[in-house]
């Protein structure tokens, strides 16, 4: 039978529907046109009109993070590319399955600087996992099956299809299955057996070990693997700011999250180990600080899907490289075998644990100047809210209390711009993860700053009926780097005010900002009204809610680990270094 | 700083230069030099370059290669597993007293001279590194009005191939 004849545009629509997906985001401009019109008649799509493509970028984000699924966002050449360059920046650092798609000028006009043209592959080179210039409609199938291929396998990461309007335009037979031929990616997910001996035999003699677990783990879904290793070896865990809900916080093994902001007693447990049992993490600069004098002790064990992130910042004893589910799974069963005959004793490395979980658990001196307590708000989200709900958060203060003091039971519960650190992720990204999982609460945890970044897509949530609910931790400033102005800067605060308190001009005022986007908008000064309002924005959903919460802006976030020190000047509050003893 | 070696057979698709050159200057690693054409198999090239790093960067430096999604294979040559030749073409002023000791030193070092005209000639050597920085050392009292070459190119000994693994 003759292979059916499309158009380059319907090739790409068609090529989508194929490979299952159900939901993108995006907003229409000239050289991306000619998609949009059989993207209309799709009814195996949902596209989600933004009001920005950063918004669009970061919805498909946030719905491949709460999914598990490839986030798809469509935008114009030029400017409405370069719009997209954030988020793709973000879903590059954070390993976030996504395939960008961009219209780009006619083949012929390339290279002319025509009307919105940018050279959106070169500019992203960088940033993607990897790029496509696709100037034939011929090629598109096989494309867009390539991208979402190196999209969702090995390291998953964002990749970008720009497609030239005349290729959208021009017609091919549209050949399905596509041969996708890409002999230089073969990710490997399978780990070395030997490998898996060399960590099993050195987990069984640490005095000191600590499962020190990254994103990787929630991205290759391996909690599961993750809980049953932790059992077996009943080592402490640490879960990094990616990796938040990838071991729940119930569990008595789980010590929170370690590095600047982490718990003392995660970053004490790195910093004392002899063994760093590493699953999907990358000894980022702010879990290591100065990573010269990180965990000097302990020995490593690296399990990475990606070979280069092995060896990059820190040695590894023993790496491996493979799939963490697959990777876990067999030491899991290594480990069982082994256990027969042997036993891990590592009673005095808990005894010195419990010693500063007892004496170090996470708090906070509540605000004195009458605002509310913005820990204790976060506090209360997540308490009301419950563990099968979604949090995404912006970035900076609120972002660190909502990774603190919000309990994690499941991975994909907690959504936020970790690697690249994108203010204005929150709202968006919200709002992508409710597409993707309509049936679960999803709060954008949200800065004065942050949500000022990126709030127009409330237009997109309110029209379409995406009921996030958003509570602006709102303290009238930059938090986060007032924070740093008053402990590094001799606290003066050089722009870090932006007046939106209730003390304040309020520019803009975000409770009518809200009701003009169509959202219920709730402000809450007085602490009793603080469970009332996250009650009632539970409780609505014909629209999204908007919570003003005004907060104390003296609030900072503590433990502390200053820039550029070691996990040594751990500070537990101002001033306040915590005492360790016992095991050295 | 040492250098090292490093072959790269590459798909040959647009921008892949482009990809591998960026790749030296986001890192932070020291391209010496380049050398980049077709193969004997149709569809893929060689990239050969010479990167300058501390020690342990190297293993960065192919980790991240291999990355690429056009990159096919990495392989360090060493120099006692492979031979390396630069090409270079060089414009030495001459005049009737100069030109014979300039032809003689071309003799001695295997060169060729591929233009002459009264007052210059262009010459062109190849060897490894070390024979055209010496006979650079040689031609420079005459003087050297021009140079340019090529990258390294290198190719490990014996029989095997760096493609032979790739093509089923």
């Amino acid at each position: 039978m003759a292979n059916e004849v499309l158009t380059g545009a319907q090739a790409i629509v068609r090529s989508l529907e194929l490979l299952g997906i159900e939901d993108v985001f995006g907003l229409p401009g000239g050289a991306i046109l000619p998609t949009y019109d059989p993207l209309m008649d799709s009814t195996k799509i949902r596209h989600i009109l933004v009001r920005h493509e950063q918004g669009a970028g970061h919805a498909a984000e946030g719905y491949a993070s709460a999914s598990g699924k490839l986030g798809v966002c469509i935008a114009t050449s030029g400017p409405g590319a370069t719009n997209l360059v954030t988020a793709i920046a973000d879903a590059y650092m954070d390993s976030v399955p996504l395939l960008a798609i961009t219209g780009q000028v006619g083949s012929k006009l390339i290279g002319t600087d025509a009307f919105q043209e940018a050279d959106i592959v070169g500019i992203t080179m960088p940033i993607t996992k990897h790029s496509f210039l696709v100037t034939k409609a011929a090629d598109i199938p096989e494309t867009i099956a390539a991208a979402v291929m190196i999209a969702t396998t090995g390291r998953p990461g964002p990749v970008l299809v720009d497609v030239t309007k005349d290729a959208q335009q021009a017609s091919a037979e549209f050949v399905w299955p596509p041969k996708v031929d890409l002999p230089g990616y073969k990710p490997v997910t399978k780990p070395h057996g030997k490998q898996i001996q060399a960590a099993a035999s050195m987990i069984l003699e640490a005095k000191r070990p600590v499962l020190y677990v990254g994103g990787g783990v929630v991205r290759a879904g391996a909690h599961k693997e993750l809980l049953q290793l932790a059992e077996l070896i009943g080592a402490p865990v640490v879960t990094t700011l990616m990796a938040r809900g990838a071991f729940p916080d119930s569990h008595k093994q789980n010590l929170g999250m370690p590095g600047m902001h982490g718990t003392v007693p995660a970053v004490t447990a790195l910093q004392k180990s002899d063994l760093l049992i590493t699953l999907g993490a990358r000894f980022d600069d702010r879990v290591t600080g100065d990573v010269k004098g990180f965990a000097t002790g302990a020995k490593v064990i690296h399990v990475d899907i990606d070979p280069a992130e092995i060896g990059k910042i820190r040695f590894a004893d023993v790496p491996i490289v493979g799939d963490a589910k697959e990777v876990i799974t067999e030491l899991n069963q290594e480990l069982a075998t082994a256990l027969k005959s042997t036993k891990v004793d590592i009673k005095d490395w808990w005894t010195f644990l419990d010693g500063l979980v007892e004496r170090y658990p996470l708090g906070f001196t509540p605000a004195n100047d009458g605002k509310l307590s913005p820990q204790h708000v976060i506090s209360r989200i997540g308490e009301l809210s419950g563990s099968e709900a979604i949090f995404a958060a912006g970035v900076g203060q609120h972002q660190m209390w909502s990774a603190q003091f919000i309990k994690y039971e499941r991975p994909n519960a907690w959504l936020n711009s970790g690697g690249a650190g994108t203010m204005g992720y929150s709202v968006p990204a919200a709002m992508g993860a409710k597409v993707g999982q309509p049936d679960r609460l999803v709060w954008a945890i949200d800065g004065d700053g942050c949500f000022q970044m990126t709030n127009q897509e409330l237009a997109t949530c309110a029209i379409n009926n995406i009921p996030i609910k958003v509570a602006i931790i709102n303290n009238s400033s930059l938090g986060m780097v007032r924070q740093w102005q008053t402990l590094f800067y001799n606290e003066r605060y050089s722009n870090t005010d932006l007046n939106t308190g209730t003390d304040t001009v309020m520019i803009p005022d975000f409770v009518k900002l809200a009701e003009a986007y169509g959202c219920l908008a709730i402000r809450v000064e007085k602490e009793e009204d603080i469970d009332k309002a996250i009650k009632l924005a539970i409780e609505t959903n014909d629209r999204p809610v908007v919570i003003d919460f005004i907060v104390s802006r003296d609030a900072m976030v503590w433990p502390m680990v200053a820039a550029g020190l070691t996990n040594d000047e751990v500070q537990y509050a101002r001033d306040a270094a915590p005492v360790w003893d016992g095991v050295e | 700083m040492s250098k090292h070696v490093l072959s790269l057979l590459v798909e040959d698709k647009p921008g892949i230069l482009t990809r591998v050159a960026a790749l030296f200057a986001r890192r932070g690693f020291n391209i010496e030099s380049l050398a980049v054409g077709t193969t004997e198999v149709a569809g893929l090239s060689r990239i050969t370059v010479v990167v300058g790093v501390e020690g342990a960067p190297l293993e960065q430096v192919t980790k991240q290669l291999n990355k690429l999604i056009n990159v096919i294979k990495v392989v360090e040559l060493e120099a006692d597993q492979a031979v390396q030749r630069d090409h270079m073409l060089i414009k030495v002023k001459t005049d009737a007293a100069t030109r014979s000791q300039v032809l003689e030193a071309v003799t001695l070092f295997r060169a060729r001279v591929i233009d002459v005209v009264s007052d210059a000639v262009i010459i062109e050597v190849t060897g490894d590194t070390a024979k055209c920085a010496a006979f650079i050392k040689v031609l420079e009292p005459y003087g050297i009005k021009e140079l340019v070459q090529s990258g390294v190119l290198a190719m490990g000994r014996g029989s095997k191939s760096i493609t032979e693994k790739i093509l089923k």
